[in-house]
């Protein structure tokens, strides 16, 4: 087959991602006047872009070469003064791998879902999510550059949100996509640190740039920031995300609630490619991470394998059991990365797709014919539905780790790196083997145990079991495309060889000591070997005991719980991680914000108070004005007045009376010249000169005077 | 035509009002119709604008000046840069569509068109002005008619609300007014003392030096101070006049009342423009003529960005209005304005400018929405709904789109604003810790945002709103080119970007150039 040139390369990926995301903006405004509500659309562009996929996986196996990389850029943001942010997405061999699982298996599911949500109210706007969640993931696969995959990120949590919230009349699902968008937000917010300190430093987003500038980064790297070098912290901020979109401890909380979207979404959402792209996230930025930050990521990942496989123990619903099974397969995928196992990490990631679909997908086609979820209510299901039977026990096998199936394979490369782990560091690394076989015992017995109490004995519930139907072609095809992908050949020979561990990017500073070559080598030889006896010994031994407790002693389950009610209890709670995030997080922010919305009408308060004194002031003003200023106006005014009244009385009329008050004036005013004149004579005092003093004009000098 | 063209966009509108007062008061579509026509002219100016703007030159462009009261050296001096255009943009197109939006306005419609208008006349001069006095004039100019609005046409509480508002205003103006005399008496112009110019006195703060003397004697309680100190007290008067209009913490609580109170298309105007007058008053005038005093204050303003972004968001959360979380949100959202200009590197200054833009936009839609509410159950109490998407799906899918738009969710305008400031802020080693906190702003946001809806529109249905009308055309043709511009500047920021770039670089660098290293020691 001729090879592909990069330019091609570059504009089929984009003819990837493009597609579902222009069948979503056709189909969210017109699903209602398309026929058959225009499912084919979304299906009709998946089915393309998996062809071109396919092609891109053909021309990666053709050209054979680990090092393929093409990379296209496009400016996206410029301003002056500051550098250029682009965006640009880049194929290689992980990303064409990782095209063919999305491409393949959204196909698939929207294939599936034509039969599943048959007769669903909203059954277009359905495939329009679909869609769109398509697009996002693909962008994440595809991104060049932190921002970009940071961008679509957020994207799929959109349409993990829409999608788990698509049945919004039950209040379940209203809480559960909520919660889902909220929970992984607080990993993103990690990631976005992440983002901050890794663009500052370096002045680019873009991952290759990142790892190019690291050895010659100078101080930043290993700059202590509480203890830990900025780089570790960088590397844990980014690997935040992946906790949250991946469920790890302590973020897993929200995945089991999704499961209250439809069960084609949680087999192609929240089992194959959204959760996984957590641990894409963490192998793409592996070359940065310091040991600190891999043995972090390590023990997350061996914490959040460990903690679910305890709890899907004790699920009773067929839909939480898978879901708890995902996050620990995701935990195994993240310990394996943190281990340095980055081959066995991203080939567990791709077995894991295909027969985590496969069991979704079967799952699915159950509930479908029984018309509910709940394990107890199941059993001799075998004989009703075969063809779901066959393919999820094959798909069951494949996640046990029995050999020919795809999960032998990969977990047991996982395993292997974490007894070569032990190996190379003897200490506490041993508990990584331990817990991880202790783990993968636990995943063959709660599987089975859901096989036997679905498909096998009697039926529980009769009525149920006699309505129960295999389901139609559109969804059998899809379950036994993925069983035949749950075989392990599928995926040997090419893995290992093109997809390769970059070379790590640490200054020479932060690099741990390395076992040489030869050393390491034989190492993981001895692992390899050791792993393929324990993880057969340990998985047969999980479903022997699971044969044990629910074919041959049904009565067992009961009498361990007896024994251990606590325990079980503090499973069925699921180590009551719920309850403690509703009393501090949750509450507390809720107090929080209430205790703001006082405070804030207390600011108001001020605001009204300070309007208040104003008036008070103003009304103190007023009263003065009223009573001391206008007051004295209106008392010169009535003085005036009242004087006026007094004197009016003066005023008679009569002419006699006048002459009197004149007669009496004038001879007063001589008995007072002559009186003065008597006293004064020896003064210079003068009448006339008083009377001048005092006539018009010089009677302002006279007030001068001082 | 392109000569008057910012004169044009300015008065259009009050002819407008003009000719309503002259139509019979009973002439109500005649009216309507004039107002329509009256604010479709400006935005068809605008899309003119958009177009002939160039965009590598920082310099104004339009200008139009002449003299207007030589005895005081107060200009008509019109012109938009970069910081100006997109504001003038998103001016005309939200007064536009809140013409539309108030087509079901039945009381006063004389009144209410012709003053809706004015307003448009005073947001588009105060928009325009490059001339200090004329700013204020226009500043004051559309305090007159947003009073009459809310209190006229408003809820219950109306009056409360409208003389709050106005009052609280009126304090900032004082203080703006205070500040603009200091400015003219201490400035220089063509051999007189005493300027307007916005862009003289920007570049006497720069180059030539101002305020020659060491010190300065304020009356008393003050006294003598220093000329840093003086410079000092006329930013803080200056931030503060403009920090009321924003609404920073604690100036804030004028605005959920006011919000709370005012007819729909009034709260778009005051949430989608209004604001931004705060914002864009401090990078016009506080900024370029202060420098010093800027770079002094900023670790302040960046501490008041978060606190509006963190506990606008927590009040946010506590509010059982949907219009009153909304007004809330606006408070956190306009936090990351501060922030970024507080940060005031390009990428922050950029992502500041840009959140304005974008802000005006989402915001714009949200109250649109509470209003299509209110309309059909004539009450906004979130917990009195329950599972409405099922009848009103439609309804349903705008809200949540302007709700994701509203938490920052890529894809939409608000994203990229908000990555740039917080990428832009990051770069200040010292303004880290502040990023850091604001970034629990992502998650208050998306939580109070999605609780909401949650609250309203999913669950089971309230019997109460089972035959909820569902959002019909003209509530549409109002959202549509709102929601357009906001993916559209989402995905194509550089739509938006290329237009105020060249004018923010030559602001920082200006700024930069007038500083000490004492002074920058923050933005360093």
């Amino acid at each position: 087959m001729p090879m592909l040139s990069p330019d091609t390369v570059a504009a089929l990926a984009m003819a990837i991602l493009l597609l579902p995301l222009a069948a979503f903006a056709v189909q969210i405004f017109t699903w209602k006047r398309l026929p058959r509500h225009g499912d084919w659309l979304p299906t009709t562009a998946m089915a393309i872009a998996l062809c071109i996929a396919v092609a891109l996986f053909a021309n990666m196996q053709a050209a054979n070469d680990p090092g393929f990389r093409v990379l296209a850029q496009v400016d996206w943001i410029h301003v002056a003064g500051a550098p250029l942010i682009s965006m640009g997405l880049v194929v290689d061999n992980l990303a064409c791998v990782m095209l063919l699982v999305v491409t393949l298996v959204s196909f698939l599911v929207h294939l599936f879902s034509t039969g599943y949500m048959h007769g669903d109210p909203r059954y277009g706007r359905y495939f329009a999510f679909l869609a769109l969640f398509s697009f996002s993931m693909i962008g994440i696969v595809l991104s060049d550059n932190l921002l970009a995959l940071y961008v679509f990120w957020e994207l799929v949590g959109l349409s993990s949100y829409l999608l788990i919230g698509f049945w919004f009349e039950k209040d379940s699902a209203a809480a559960a996509c909520k919660k889902a968008f909220m929970t992984t937000r607080v990993g993103d917010v990690g990631m976005f640190l992440g983002i901050m300190i890794l663009y500052l430093n370096t002045g680019t987003f873009n991952l290759a740039e990142i790892f190019h500038r690291l050895p010659e980064a100078g101080g930043w790297a290993t700059r202590e920031f509480l203890g830990l070098p900025l780089l570790t912290w960088a590397g844990i901020g980014l690997f935040c995300g992946a906790i949250g979109k991946s469920a790890q401890f302590p973020l897993h909380v929200w995945l089991p609630d999704a499961m209250e979207g439809p069960t084609p979404v949680s087999a192609l959402i929240h089992a194959a490619t959204m959760v996984a792209a957590g641990v894409y996230l963490t192998a793409r930025i592996s070359p940065l991470l310091t040991p600190a930050a891999l043995t972090f990521v390590a023990v997350i990942g061996l914490t959040t394998a460990f903690l679910a496989a305890t709890i899907a123990l004790v699920q009773h619903d067929i839909k939480k059991v898978l879901a708890y099974s995902t996050i620990s397969q995701l935990g195994y995928m993240i310990m394996a990365i943190g281990l340095g196992g980055y081959g066995a990490g991203l080939m567990h990631l791709t077995t894991h797709a295909m027969f985590k679909a496969c069991l979704f997908l079967g799952s699915g086609s159950v509930i479908h014919a029984v018309h509910s979820q709940d394990l107890r209510e199941m059993g001799g299901l075998r004989r009703k539905l075969p063809l779901t039977f066959a393919t999820f026990l094959i798909a069951t096998l494949a996640i046990a780790g029995i050999w020919p199936f795809s999960g032998f394979y990969s977990k047991d490369a996982v395993l292997a790196q974490a007894i070569a782990a032990a190996m190379e560091h003897p200490g506490w690394h041993l508990v990584f083997p331990a817990v991880g076989f202790l783990v993968a015992a636990m995943t063959a017995f709660y599987m089975f145990r859901l096989v036997f109490l679905a498909f096998t004995g009697s039926p529980r519930d009769a009525h149920k079991h006699s309505h129960a139907h295999e389901s139609p072609p559109a969804m059998a095809i899809p379950l036994m495309v993925l069983a035949t992908l749950s075989f392990g050949f599928w995926y040997l020979g090419w893995f290992g060889h093109l997809i390769e561990a970059p070379a790590s990017a640490l200054p020479e500073a932060l690099r741990a000591a390395e076992v040489a070559g030869a050393e390491a080598a034989h190492i993981h030889e001895h692992a390899h070997h050791l792993a393929e006896i324990l993880s057969g010994v340990v998985a047969v031994g999980g479903i022997s005991l699971a044969f044990l407790f629910y074919v041959l002693m049904p009565e067992l389950p009961g009498r361990v719980v007896g024994t251990f009610p606590t325990v079980h209890r503090f499973l069925s709670d699921k180590w009551r991680f719920d309850d403690l995030y509703r009393q501090f997080p949750v509450m507390a922010t809720l107090h929080l914000s209430w205790a703001c919305g006082r405070f804030d009408r207390g600011v108001d308060w001020i605001v009204n108070a300070a309007g208040a004194a104003g008036r008070a002031l103003s009304s103190l003003a007023g009263g003065l004005d009223r009573d001391l200023v206008d007051a004295a106006v209106n008392g010169v005014a009535q003085g005036v007045k009242d004087l006026g009244r007094t004197l009016r009385g003066f005023q008679t009329g009569q002419l006699q009376g006048y002459a009197t008050v004149l007669a009496l004036g004038a001879l007063g005013l001589v008995i007072l010249q002559v009186a003065l004149q008597a006293a004064l004579s020896d003064s210079s005092f003068e009448f006339s000169q008083l009377l001048h003093d005092l006539s018009p004009g010089e009677g302002l000098t006279l007030l001068r005077r001082p | 035509m392109t000569d008057h063209i910012l004169s044009l966009m300015t008065f259009l509108p009050l002819l407008g009002a003009v000719a309503i007062l002259f139509l019979p008061k009973k002439e109500a579509g005649a009216i309507k119709a004039v107002a329509a026509v009256a604010a479709f002219l400006p935005l068809a100016l605008a899309v003119k604008l958009f177009c002939a703007y160039d965009r590598g030159s920082y310099l104004p462009q339009f200008v139009e000046r002449h003299a207007w009261i030589p005895a005081f050296h107060v200009e008509y001096y019109l012109g938009i840069d970069g910081l100006s255009v997109p504001m003038i943009l998103l001016t005309a197109l939200l007064s536009f569509i809140c013409i539309l939006a108030s087509w079901k306005i039945e009381n006063g419609v004389k009144g209410y068109f012709g003053l809706f208008l004015l307003l448009e006349t005073g947001m588009m001069g105060v928009f325009s002005a490059l001339d200090f006095f004329l700013f204020f004039v226009f500043w004051e100019l559309m305090l007159l008619p947003m009073y009459f609005l809310i209190g006229i046409w408003g809820g219950p509480r109306r009056e409360y609300a409208a003389i709050k508002f106005f009052l609280y205003t009126l304090v900032g103006s004082v203080l703006m007014l205070l500040v603009m005399i200091v400015f003219y008496f201490s400035s220089q112009s063509g051999g007189h003392t005493g300027s307007f110019d916005l862009l003289q006195l920007a570049d006497q703060a720069t180059h030539t030096g101002w305020l020659r003397d060491p010190q300065v004697t304020l009356p008393w309680p003050v006294g003598v101070v220093t000329l840093s100190s003086f410079r000092m007290i006329c930013f803080v008067l200056l931030f503060i006049g403009f920090a009321i209009k924003v609404p920073l913490f604690p100036f804030h609580t004028w605005l959920p009342d006011a919000h709370v109170e005012a007819p729909t298309a009034v709260s778009v105007i005051l949430a989608g423009v209004l604001l931004k007058m705060g914002t864009y008053g401090i990078l016009r005038i506080a900024y370029p003529l202060l420098p010093d005093a800027a770079a002094r204050f900023a670790p302040w303003m960046a501490a008041l960005g978060v606190i509006n972004i963190v506990y606008g968001a927590l009040c946010a959360m506590a509010q059982e209005d949907l219009k009153k979380l909304v007004a809330y949100s606006s408070i956190s959202h306009m936090g990351y304005v501060c922030l970024g200009m507080a940060a005031f590197t390009p990428l922050a200054l950029n992502g500041a400018a840009m959140q304005m833009a974008s802000h005006g936009v989402i915001t714009a839609m949200l109250f649109l929405l509470v209003g299509v509410v209110y309309d059909r159950a004539h009450h906004r109490n979130i917990n009195g709904f329950g599972g409405i998407a099922s009848v009103t799906p439609v309804y349903a899918g705008f809200v949540a789109l302007a709700f994701f738009a509203s938490l920052g969710l890529p894809g939409f305008s608000g994203f990229v604003a908000e990555a740039m400031i917080f990428l832009g802020s990051w770069s200040v080693p010292a303004a880290q810790a502040f990023v850091a906190v604001a970034t629990a702003g992502i998650l208050l946001g998306a939580a109070f945002h999605l609780w909401a809806y949650q609250r309203m529109f999913m669950g089971k249905l309230n019997p109460k709103y089972a035959a909820l009308e569902e959002i019909n055309g003209r509530e549409l043709f109002c959202l549509i080119p709102l929601a357009v511009l906001a993916v559209i500047m989402g995905c194509f920021p550089s739509t938006v970007l290329d237009l105020m770039s060249s004018t923010l670089h030559h602001l920082h660098s200006s700024m930069l150039d007038g500083l000490t290293q004492h002074h920058v020691a923050w933005w360093q």
